[in-house]
């Protein structure tokens, strides 16, 4: 039971985590809240399993399909940007809306073409390795070890290369960053691609562990969203160690389900989860990583 | 009385034609049954007034005293299930019912106002997006007592008829619809809300400077916005005789905001207007794909018509799919025209004397009050 806890909590986590990194991105340095971030992640799994089904579709390669999936869904993010987010970003609510709408509009899309039948991938690599006496399917590995570099060339870029400069100016003040010579049109057309990549790539490495199904995106938004506010909106840190909690949380709900309560911890899951975002925001609305902003305080 | 009344629509609202169309759209609901009695078009207008209350409460909340609420179906919902659950376990009377639903509402606005005091903008409507999928999880859970996703079934109905339950819809929405733009009106010399609230959204600390009690100024639009959210969700239960989780989830909260923001942020009419186009649109989607269908058989299958009936294909398919033609119209307007249809068809028709601030119709030439040139 606790080995199935600790691997549930770091695999989902780690999805998650990837998930987070790339809302909490767009939204630090753009401040747009892009609730299609996980629309996005649904698309990428959605093409993974046209491209590489082995039941129907075209049956290519792995390698292939995945490159195509995320270089696919990276332009789909930019394209939606700049055609619909760009236009709206000075509002927050219009943002929240019309991203609402794209998501919305993917999710009827993908119906239509896929109809609403639930379908699976197999797992990508098979068998399993014993680490420390529990067996860990490869296939839980592989999304680790993917997991864990992405995070750390994300990193990396933002910490020691011109462009994270470039993004850590335009997030810090866009204003200034443009009198420096930034153009911040470009920055955040990076910064939304990039969100879309990780959101891209979340998908391809969870599609085999899940099912698939036309409105999967709404379920992982808003745990999305408690991650990002849990560690602080804006912050990466902050979104990595919140997507652990939460997915610990959740683990616990789902596999040991409140026997007390008589096995109903499926459905007070999300109630316990929101919870934690409601206090969190209230005891401290700055996350447990984030920095807030004067003008949205009070 | 009637003389005056007479004066005030002769020199009033006949010249100004947003007036003028207001007035013909209350008379047209009000003879509705006159010119049909069908159920389907009836349960329709039905549904659209009590969607109007909410979407009018959701206005009144987040357009003017500047709270984006991304959760209004907790009130819609919490009044419903209270009502619901004490009709049928209690077997009270339904106007008893119904009233503690709506209080049960008002509490649930101002218990989400505490927490929501301390925070502004995105971090308001994550909290608020919250409540109502918190109350939903709890609602699953206890399941003997809620019937979970089956839903409490027999909830008494308001009125014996289909008529009778429509005109309690529309008075209840007219009277509310009234009350609610009386009291967001700021150029009132006796209700002063509506000039605070719009001070609050513009500049809080502003307003705060000039000695209004800020905090008892947003508690009152969380009570107000909860009241008529509670009355319309308590009428739409009633009217439904069933209580669903559809009362609480997400698509009800964001119907209110995308109807709002489709007619107009910030304009009581606006709301109306976006839930009586938007949401006859959605319910005929059906009707409109049937339609095509018929259309498509009955032209004949020769060679020559095939791209014909390909598109006509196409259009029915269109048609089945209410959801994405809603989304591709709210990325529309937020785009095109981002104050709303019902704001941007009124800059059309109406337009301010610059001398003595009447309003005109736009195609006069001068003032109907001072003579001063409008162009």
């Amino acid at each position: 039971m606790t080995q199935q806890l600790i691997v549930y909590t770091v695999v989902i986590g780690g999805v998650y985590a990837l998930l987070s990194l790339g809302f909490s991105l767009i939204f630090g340095v753009a401040r747009v809240l892009n609730m299609a971030h996980t629309a996005f992640y649904m698309i990428a799994a959605f093409i993974l399993f046209t491209l590489f089904s082995p039941v129907i579709g075209l049956k290519m390669n792995l390698i292939p399909a995945i490159i195509i999936a995320v270089v696919a869904v990276t332009l789909l993010g930019m394209l939606s940007y700049k055609l619909f987010i760009d236009r709206v970003r000075e509002h927050h609510a219009a943002v929240l809306l019309i991203t609402i709408a794209v998501a919305m509009a993917i999710q009827e899309i993908l119906i239509l073409i896929f109809h609403q039948d639930v379908r699976s991938l197999p797992y990508l690599v098979s068998g399993y390795t014993e680490i420390l006496g529990v067996r860990v399917l490869n296939q839980h590995l592989m999304t680790l070890g993917i997991v864990a570099v992405i995070i750390i060339i994300v990193w990396l870029l933002l910490s020691k290369t011109k462009l994270g400069i470039t993004i850590r100016a335009v997030a810090n003040d866009s204003e200034i960053a443009s009198l420096m010579g930034i153009s911040v049109p470009r920055t955040l057309m990076i910064i939304m691609g990039m969100a879309a990549a990780l959101a891209a790539i979340a998908g391809v490495v969870m599609a085999p562990l899940t099912t698939l199904y036309p409105t999967m995106w709404s379920s992982p938004l808003l745990i999305v969203m408690v991650i990002v506010v849990l560690g602080g909106l804006g912050s990466i840190k902050g979104s990595i160690i919140g997507a652990f909690i939460i997915s610990f949380v959740g683990g616990v709900c789902v596999i040991d389900p409140l026997a007390i309560l008589g096995g109903g911890g499926v459905y007070l899951n999300m109630t316990f989860t929101l919870l934690a975002m409601v206090i969190v925001l209230i005891v401290r609305p700055a996350g447990l990583f984030g920095t807030i902003f004067e003008e949205e305080r009070l | 009385m009637v003389k005056r009344l007479l004066k005030n629509f002769r020199w009033g609202v006949l010249p100004v034609p947003g007036r003028l169309i207001a007035v013909i759209f209350f008379v047209f609901v009000f003879i509705f049954p006159l010119i049909t009695q069908q159920p389907y078009y009836m349960d329709m207008m039905t549904y659209a007034s009590i969607f109007a209350i909410f979407a009018v409460s959701w206005d009144l909340l987040s357009g003017y005293s500047g709270q984006l609420n991304f959760g209004h179906a907790l009130f819609f919902g919490v009044a419903a299930y209270t009502s619901a659950l004490l009709g049928s376990y209690f077997a009270w009377p339904t106007a008893a019912t119904m009233i503690i639903g709506i209080l049960a509402a008002v509490a649930a606005g101002v218990i989400t106002c505490f927490p929501a005091l301390k925070l502004r903008g995105p971090y308001l409507s994550l909290l608020t997006l919250a409540f109502p999928l918190m109350l939903l999880g709890i609602i699953m859970f206890f399941k003997e007592i809620t019937g979970a996703e089956y839903g409490i079934p027999f909830v008494p109905s308001i009125a014996d008829t289909r008529v009778g339950e429509y005109y309690i819809c529309v008075i209840a929405m007219t009277a509310s619809v009234l009350i609610m733009w009386k009291l967001t009106d700021a150029g009132s010399r006796y209700i002063r809300t509506g000039l605070i609230f719009h001070a609050i959204r513009e500049d809080e600390i502003a307003a705060r400077a000039t000695g209004i009690n800020t905090i008892r100024y947003k508690l009152l639009a969380f009570a107000i916005g909860g009241f008529f959210a509670g009355l319309a969700g308590v009428l739409y239960v009633h009217v439904r005789e069933i209580c669903t989780i559809s009362t609480l989830n997400l698509t009800m909260s964001f119907q209110a905001i995308i109807w709002v923001i489709f007619g107009g942020i910030v304009s009581i009419y606006g709301a109306v207007v976006g839930v009586y186009v938007l949401f006859p649109l959605m319910y005929l989607t059906y009707d409109v794909q049937s339609f095509i269908q018929s259309i498509s058989q009955a032209v004949p299958q020769t060679p020559a018509l095939v791209p014909l009936v390909k598109i006509l294909q196409f259009l029915e398919t269109i048609a089945g799919q209410p959801i994405l033609i809603l989304a591709v119209i709210v990325i529309l307007i937020l785009l095109f025209m981002p104050e709303g249809i019902a704001v941007w068809i009124r800059d059309k028709i109406e337009r301010e004397c610059p001398r003595c601030k009447l309003t005109n119709a736009a195609w006069r030439r001068e003032c109907r009050a001072c003579g001063a040139s409008l162009r």
